[in-house]
């Protein structure tokens, strides 16, 4: 009896083991992939999430051009962060109109936008995709971490810099957020990943803590001279506090022109920039030999493949009689066009290098004149544009300077990469603080720089400048650079009726925008997830 | 346990055997049933001496060594009434039995999970349809079997492509992002739901010929034993077996031809060339071709189906077995579209140790060859200008005719996003997959020698997939023109394993009021997936798309259960089980669950005050309470913060050198399975001697911690949509079940079968904080603006609700182009107008089975209907308007809702408007079969059954487009389900 029972305990126990061993075999990880210790263990994995944060402005996923998305809810190609940026400071703009019916397009079209606009989610969606990222990889990357996983100097001080960019990319989409939102939430690299609410931030707060982070890691950043091309060097912060004091007063009340000044110069003087000789290089396939561009957001036709970013802004562009190989493209997708209003600021474009307008068969501008080919109805351009109406941009290409197309096989992607920061946009910034400081003369210098380029010579320099020139000479010289909406909003032209524009308020004529169309609505599924946050006013 | 101690059981054993063996007698004579027909096969069973035999072919049999004294002996067939006898044997008996037909299977043994019950003791809502009952005809899936046949069980097939898959759901989805499917168990063997690479549907790896029955369970008490996989019901697949000791043979072959039954309804070319020349720019004028081409007659044809099975089984030197092979070659209705199945099986069930011991091995292994037919041709055949040639007369692009660049730097070339030549799509692709799939088991029953009705089972089991594909565009074709043809590959291999083992306690051979049966076991499941990524490629070998991240990815479900069966005098029958499942897929501190159900039956028939009833002669009432789960959530590892590299096209320029990215994908750590109470109460019925049977039920389900793809808070996650546990849903319904003896003569039978489901799905929660300002989530893409979607999930309306704007009309009743009502009179139309209405789930659906026979002819048929579903024709939406023949890139077909509407453009509103949803109601006869039964008339050497059967005979609807029968319910280019003409002969040596 005693031996049945201990054969029977034996039993028990065994079986105890047995099914013990098996609820450790609950315990799964994924074979592919590396878990978040393994990544931040080793120092050479840094230099590959910080791409990814880079990558944030350019791929839409992990799998270019198409395929494991970063964010979801909408068509991968739709949502690149470029795109939607451009979508978002372009389109309810004189600069751009789009024909298709795609959701959302029409209503960023027509300035009628929701809560619900699936750009508008998805530029959120973007930058607080980017945002957590960064965090964490600021998190791991603090002297303190380091020196707990035992990191030598060397890898140290080469992620320290690495830290600083990722702190200015997260800056950058912070700036974005303040931009185009005002008031959001915020989160830095003490909130963890998981359920949680973060708090909302003013606009006027948030301008200061961006403004803080670039100022500390203005020093950390590499000097234009010696950062690898791509990676974020101190000019690009500098050119970052210059937007952010030149646009100061419409986000804290309070105008910053000097600070504007005093950055401007610190690019324009400290930088080693200068301005490219031609200005349809600076939108062309080599454009990352330009002497211009402070700060790129790159594209290959190999290694960064995406249906956003300068694909999309060539692509969508080709439409009608263009010829896409002229573009170095195999295709357009016939969407983006201008608007009457933009192409009647150029008064004299035979000499303009910046007339970058299609001309051939209906479109054809006679001489020195603009001549509006046809009046097309709202309805016929937002979603049934016949192919003859409207005014093609051919700005963007994929051919280099030697008329070579890029390096994609089939030529469906660009490398042609995106000059977020450019010389020209200083020039163009320090003429206007300087004007509202009351200094003609450097506001004149700077604004002839720009002109001398456009036209070749110094013919069509200005001899006085008010700021209604500096505004169109921007709006000339930057458009469809995502720059645009910014600008008329500084200039209280974005709403309003002072400057209407074809389908501005949804009229053919264009018509007044009430002015909570200045800052876009928080997305409503994040006032509903998110208590603390409050909507902006009119949404 | 000691081996001393094992030795002294046995002697034991042999000893109690020796012990009564001094005065014997034999029982003998013959079983038939109330016809005179012999039963063969049929058992008698003399439980108390441990003695038992079957009926031969003329239904003789013979029981010796019976002891002295009364014993009782136990008469039984498969659907026949069970009889008990006691007889007193004091000399040899002969005894002729009569057994009477059990149209209720009462003492029928039905698979229930982790072993068998009574149908009588059943508490909870399983339902059986046997092989005899399936649906007939050419069917390819075995889920298609029983289509129309079980209350509460819809299975709508997805398209009419070769061996394509079916949508089931039982008693309504519980779920919004995690599977709605059911649990499959093939003998034993839980499968997965995920799908193959290269297979259209995994459950086509499985020859229905081999299928013996279903058994649906479909409340919480019957499907808590399998925890948390119980929430969408359970399948359980037997097989067949071999039985008796003679060998039979079967062979049956069926030939078939489908055919299309309805094209998609666009302009013919005269329609179009009338329409543009009144309607269309001068471009598009200029641009109407000469030709003639209905191009949808050009993609489709009439096919060919044949398929062959030959079975073998019986018993060998006392071991039953049964093997079976089978191939089946099916044509799609699509040009070049093939489907070729091999499939063989084997069974052996051996027993050893006087029974003691009983071994149950099945294998079946299939293997498939398919040929995909670009399925883009579908859509492009109705798309396509009809006035345009086939073929262009020259050699280019493979002599199809396609859409040019007209001039500039690419003329001559095909233009990229133009729609290509139908045909041309088809003929210039090679889309090729094989597949292999083996199923297996063994299962070791060990009654045990110590206690009477104990037995412990050891069930392994394994289902290992692996298939391979390829597919070749040439360069020459105009689709990949632009890349110089295009060419990749793929490959997957997935296996299920399986381990359980359980005891079972069952006095039922006692005999006495108090039966008692018991249950405890333990199961272990693993499941891996493994395909390689591999790049796309151009015919010269350039790589046109990257590799992305292979598969491999691995879950495990480890489990504990127990269940009781106690009945009282066959009239009180409670029932209790619980389950404790651990996922891999969930964090430790969620891993584990329990899933608890009890149900009770009270078979009021049994009663004396019913006993003699003459018009009631069975009334049994069920009701039964149960929680069970949902982890089916296609994530293996969506607890786990997990870094992935992205592909070679997917790297960033830093400096000379391209860097490759590592991104965080997003996780939520608290993620769990859903749980849903569910509660049933069912009455079974028979009267008049069970001419008349059925059964009610009703029903109601509660799904929490719902799982469902939401947003996330901005700033807290890597992504901005996780799948988490947010909501609640209900799902209530009730279900009627008739079948009606209509006529039961020696010449003529006939039965009929109905059956009426109605379920009412409503979301009662979608998000963690109380909700009202926002819309819901946004569902049901369409085609047609990309981004636009057609149906919304919504607190307090079903799941997949249409969201649309209500259409305005003129006098005419016809529909005003961009007019919608302005819900909110804000003089906007926007999202804030668009209504909620209907929903592609229908509140009713329906099912008739009629068989009938006279002599030596049969019949049968069976019909489905559906009520309350609507369905959004997208097709029409999309092209039925002017808009759609002048596209950008090329001109196109314009689908015939534009003759009503005259509509011009095509606004997102106007794609979206109510106008193109429609009532989908419809009847379908799925399946009408005529046979003859030659029996061996025609030859001694064989039995001969020859049946005519035309399967989707019809479909009435009021629906414009081809098929209301829509998965989903938004109607855009379905591979058109074909009429199929067989003749099916079988054949038994």
């Amino acid at each position: 009896m005693k031996k049945i029972k201990i054969s029977f305990l034996t039993l028990l126990t065994t079986g105890f083991l047995f099914l013990d061993s098996c609820s450790k075999r609950l315990d799964l990880a994924p074979p592919i992939g590396l878990s978040s210790v393994e990544v931040y263990a080793d120092a050479d994995n840094y230099e590959k999430v910080l791409a990814k944060i880079y990558a944030g402005m350019s791929l839409s996923g992990l799998h270019g051009p198409a395929g494991n998305p970063d964010i979801a809810g909408i068509d991968e190609g739709f949502s690149q962060y470029i795109r939607v940026l451009w979508n978002l400071q372009e389109l309810p703009t004189d600069h751009a109109i789009c024909r298709w019916n795609d959701v959302g397009i029409p209503e960023m079209c027509k300035m009628e936008w929701s809560a619900d606009n699936s750009f508008v989610k998805a530029m959120y969606s973007r930058i607080y995709f980017q945002i957590p990222i960064a965090n964490v990889f600021i998190k791991e990357s603090s002297d303190e971490s380091m020196n707990e996983k035992g990191f030598t100097e060397e890898q140290q001080n080469e992620i320290r810099t690495y830290r600083a960019e990722a702190r200015f990319m997260r800056a950058l989409s912070y700036y974005h957020a303040m931009d185009l939102f005002g008031n959001v939430p915020f989160v830095d690299e003490s909130d963890p990943i998981g359920v949680f609410t973060p708090e909302q931030i003013t606009r006027t707060n948030l301008f200061n803590w961006i403004e803080t982070e670039l100022l500390s890691i203005e020093n950390n950043l590499l000097d234009p001279s010696s950062v690898p091309y791509g990676r974020a060097s101190k000019a690009a912060a500098q050119t970052l506090l210059a937007k952010m004091y030149l646009n100061a007063e419409v986000y804290t009340g309070n105008s910053r022109w000097t600070d504007c000044i005093t950055y401007c110069n610190k690019v324009i003087n400290n930088g080693g920039f200068s301005l490219s000789p031609s200005y349809a290089e600076l939108f062309m396939a080599d454009n990352h030999t330009s002497p211009e561009i402070i700060f790129p957001v790159c594209f290959d036709g190999q290694y960064t493949q995406t249906w956003g970013g300068t694909t999309f802004l060539i692509c969508a562009a080709i439409g009608s009689t263009m010829d896409a190989s002229d573009y170095g493209m195999n295709n357009g997708w016939n969407g983006l066009r201008a608007t009457p209003t933009f192409v009647n600021i150029f008064s004299d474009s035979t000499l303009d290098s910046r007339w970058k307008f299609h001309t051939s068969g209906e479109k054809v501008i006679a001489g020195d004149t603009v001549m509006v080919v046809q009046d097309v109805n709202i309805g016929e351009v937002l979603t049934n544009c016949p192919d003859t109406s409207g005014y093609l941009v051919g700005k963007f290409s994929n051919l280099d300077q030697m008329g070579n197309p890029g390096s994609h096989v089939s030529l469906s992607h660009s490398d042609t990469d995106f000059p977020l920061f450019r010389l020209a946009d200083v020039h163009l910034m320090l003429a206007e603080a300087s004007l509202q400081e009351g200094d003609q003369g450097t506001a004149l210098a700077n604004m002839n720089a720009i002109r001398e380029r456009a036209y070749g010579n110094s013919n069509h320099n200005f001899s006085t400048v008010t700021l209604d020139d500096v505004l169109d000479e921007r709006s000339k010289e930057l458009y469809w650079e995502c720059t645009r909406r910014t600008d008329l909003i500084r200039f209280n032209k974005f709403t309003g009726s002072d400057l209407v524009w074809s389908f501005k308020g949804g009229a053919t004529d264009g018509t007044a925008v009430d002015d909570f169309r200045s800052l876009y609505p928080l997305p409503t599924y994040d006032i509903v997830n998110n208590p603390n946050l409050s909507q902006n006013n009119g949404y | 346990m000691s081996t001393t101690c094992f030795k002294t059981l046995i002697l034991c054993g042999l000893l109690s055997s020796i012990n009564y063996t001094y005065s014997q007698y034999s029982l003998s004579g013959r079983l038939m049933d109330d016809n005179g027909e012999a039963l063969i096969g049929a058992t008698v069973k003399i439980s108390s001496l441990s003695l038992g035999t079957s009926t031969d072919i003329e239904g003789n049999y013979l029981i010796s060594n019976i002891t002295n004294g009364q014993h009782n002996v136990v008469f039984s067939a498969v659907g026949f009434k069970t009889l008990t006898a006691l007889i007193d044997f004091n000399e040899n008996v002969q005894r002729d039995v009569t057994l009477f037909e059990d149209a209720l299977l009462l003492d029928e043994a039905v698979v229930i999970g982790y072993g068998t019950a009574r149908t009588k003791d059943l508490t909870g809502s399983a339902v059986i349809v046997k092989s005899e009952d399936f649906n007939k005809g050419s069917v390819t899936t075995p889920e298609q079997l029983v289509m129309g046949k079980i209350p509460g069980v819809k299975i709508n097939s997805n398209n009419g492509a070769p061996g394509s898959g079916s949508t089931i759901r039982i008693r309504g989805g519980t779920s919004i992002n995690a599977s709605n499917d059911p649990l499959i168990v093939i003998d034993g063997v839980p499968l997965d739901n995920g799908g193959v690479a290269g297979a259209a549907n995994p459950l086509n790896l499985i020859n229905p010929n081999d299928i013996e029955s279903f058994v649906v369970l479909k409340d919480a008490s019957a499907t808590a034993i399998y925890g948390s996989r119980g929430a969408n019901g359970v399948i359980l697949i037997t097989t067949k077996k071999g039985k008796g000791n003679k060998i039979n043979v079967n062979f049956t072959t069926n030939n078939s031809l489908s055919t299309v039954v309805k094209y998609t309804d666009v302009l013919t070319a005269d329609e179009y060339r009338q329409v543009i020349n009144e309607f269309g720019t001068q471009n598009q004028i200029d641009n109407l071709g000469d030709s003639s081409t209905n191009w949808q007659n050009q993609v489709y044809r009439t096919a060919y189906i044949n398929e062959n099975n030959v079975s073998v089984s019986g018993g060998i030197g006392g071991v039953p077995f049964r093997f079976s092979a089978g191939n089946k070659h099916e044509e799609g209705l699509l040009k070049r579209h093939e489907l070729d199945r091999y499939a063989a099986s084997l069974n052996l069930s051996p027993s050893f140790l006087e029974d003691h011991v009983q071994l149950e091995l099945n294998s079946r292994f299939v293997h498939t060859d398919n040929f995909f037919a670009d399925q883009g041709a579908i859509w492009a055949s109705a798309q396509f200008d009809p006035t345009k040639p086939i073929f262009s007369g020259d050699t280019a692009y493979g002599g199809y005719y396609e859409t040019l660049f007209a001039a500039g730097g690419n003329a001559g070339r095909p233009i990229p996003l133009a729609i290509r030549n139908p045909l041309g799509l088809i003929e210039q692709k090679e889309d090729v997959s094989d597949v292999n799939r083996f199923i297996g088991n063994a299962r070791v029953t060990y009654n045990t020698h110590f206690l009477d009705g104990l037995k412990a089972v050891v069930n392994v089991g394994t289902d290992m997939v692996n298939s391979n594909g390829t597919v070749l565009i040439p360069h020459t074709a105009a689709s990949n023109f632009q890349n110089g043809g295009f060419q990749t590959q793929y490959d997957m291999e997935k296996s299920n394993q399986l381990i359980e083992g359980f005891l079972n306690y069952s006095n039922a051979e006692q005999g006495g009021d108090h039966r008692l049966d018991l249950t405890a076991g333990y199961s272990f499941q693993e499941w891996s997936t493994m395909s390689p990524s591999y790049p796309g490629l151009n015919i010269a070998g350039d790589t046109l798309n990257a590799p992305g991240i292979p598969t491999d990815t691995k879950n495990a479900l480890l489990s504990y259960y127990g269940r009781g069966i106690y009945s009282y005098s066959d009239k009180y029958v409670v029932t209790a089980t619980l389950r404790r499942d651990g996922s891999s897929r969930f964090s430790p501190e969620n891993r584990w669950g329990w899933f608890p159900s009890a149900s009770a039956a009270w078979i009021i028939s049994e009663e004396s005050f019913l006993k003699d009833s003459d018009l009631i002669s069975f009334l049994k009432f069920r009701a039964g309470f149960g929680v069970t789960g949902q982890q089916d959530i296609f994530y293996d590892y969506p607890y786990i913060p997990n870094y992935q590299e992205g592909s070679v096209t997917a790297q960033y320029q830093f400096g000379g050198n391209f860097v490759s990215t590592l991104r965080p994908d997003g996780y939520d750590y608290n993620i769990k399975w859903e749980s849903t109470a569910s509660t049933n109460i069912g009455l079974d019925f028979g009267f008049l001697n069970d001419k008349i049977s059925g059964s009610v039920d009703y029903y109601v389900k509660e799904t929490s911690d719902l799982l469902a793809t939401v947003p996330v808070v901005a700033g807290t996650n890597f992504t901005n949509f996780i799948l988490t546990n947010v909501g609640s849903m209900k799902n209530e319904g009730v279900e009627v079940n008739l079948n009606l003896g209509l006529l039961n003569s020696s010449t003529t039978k006939v039965d009929l079968g109905l059956n009426a489901s109605y379920n009412k799905n409503t979301v009662t929660g979608l998000s963690l904080v109380e909700d009202t300002s926002s819309l819901g989530i946004q569902v049901g893409g369409i085609s047609g603006g990309i981004g636009n979607t057609a149906q919304i999930h919504t607190v307090g309306y079903p799941t997949f609700t249409f969201f649309m704007y209500e259409a305005n009309y003129d006098d005419e009743g016809n529909p005003i182009e961009d007019q919608f009502t302005d819900f909110n009179n804000d003089s906007v139309i926007n999202i804030d107008d668009r209504v909620r209405s209907g929903n592609p789930n229908p509140n009713w659906f329906l099912g008739l089975n009629l068989n009938a026979s006279y002599k030596n002819w049969y019949m049968g048929t069976s019909m489905r209907a559906e009520l309350g579903a609507y369905v959004y024709n997208n097709l029409a939406s999309n092209y039925g308007n002017l808009q759609a023949g002048n596209s950008t890139f090329n001109s196109s077909n314009i689908h015939s809702s534009f003759l009503t509407t005259n509509f011009q453009g095509n606004t997102n509103e106007q794609l979206l408007s109510d106008y193109f949803l429609e009532k989908a109601n419809f009847l379908r006869m799925d399946y009408f079969t005529l046979g003859y039964n030659f029996g061996n008339s025609l030859s001694d050497k064989f039995r001969l059954n020859a049946a005519l059967t035309v399967n989707n005979v019809f479909v009435y609807t009021k629906y414009s487009g081809m098929d209301p029968e829509v998965v989903g319910g938004i109607d855009n280019n379905i591979y058109p389900r074909p009429r199929i003409y067989s003749l099916n002969l079988t054949f038994d040596f």
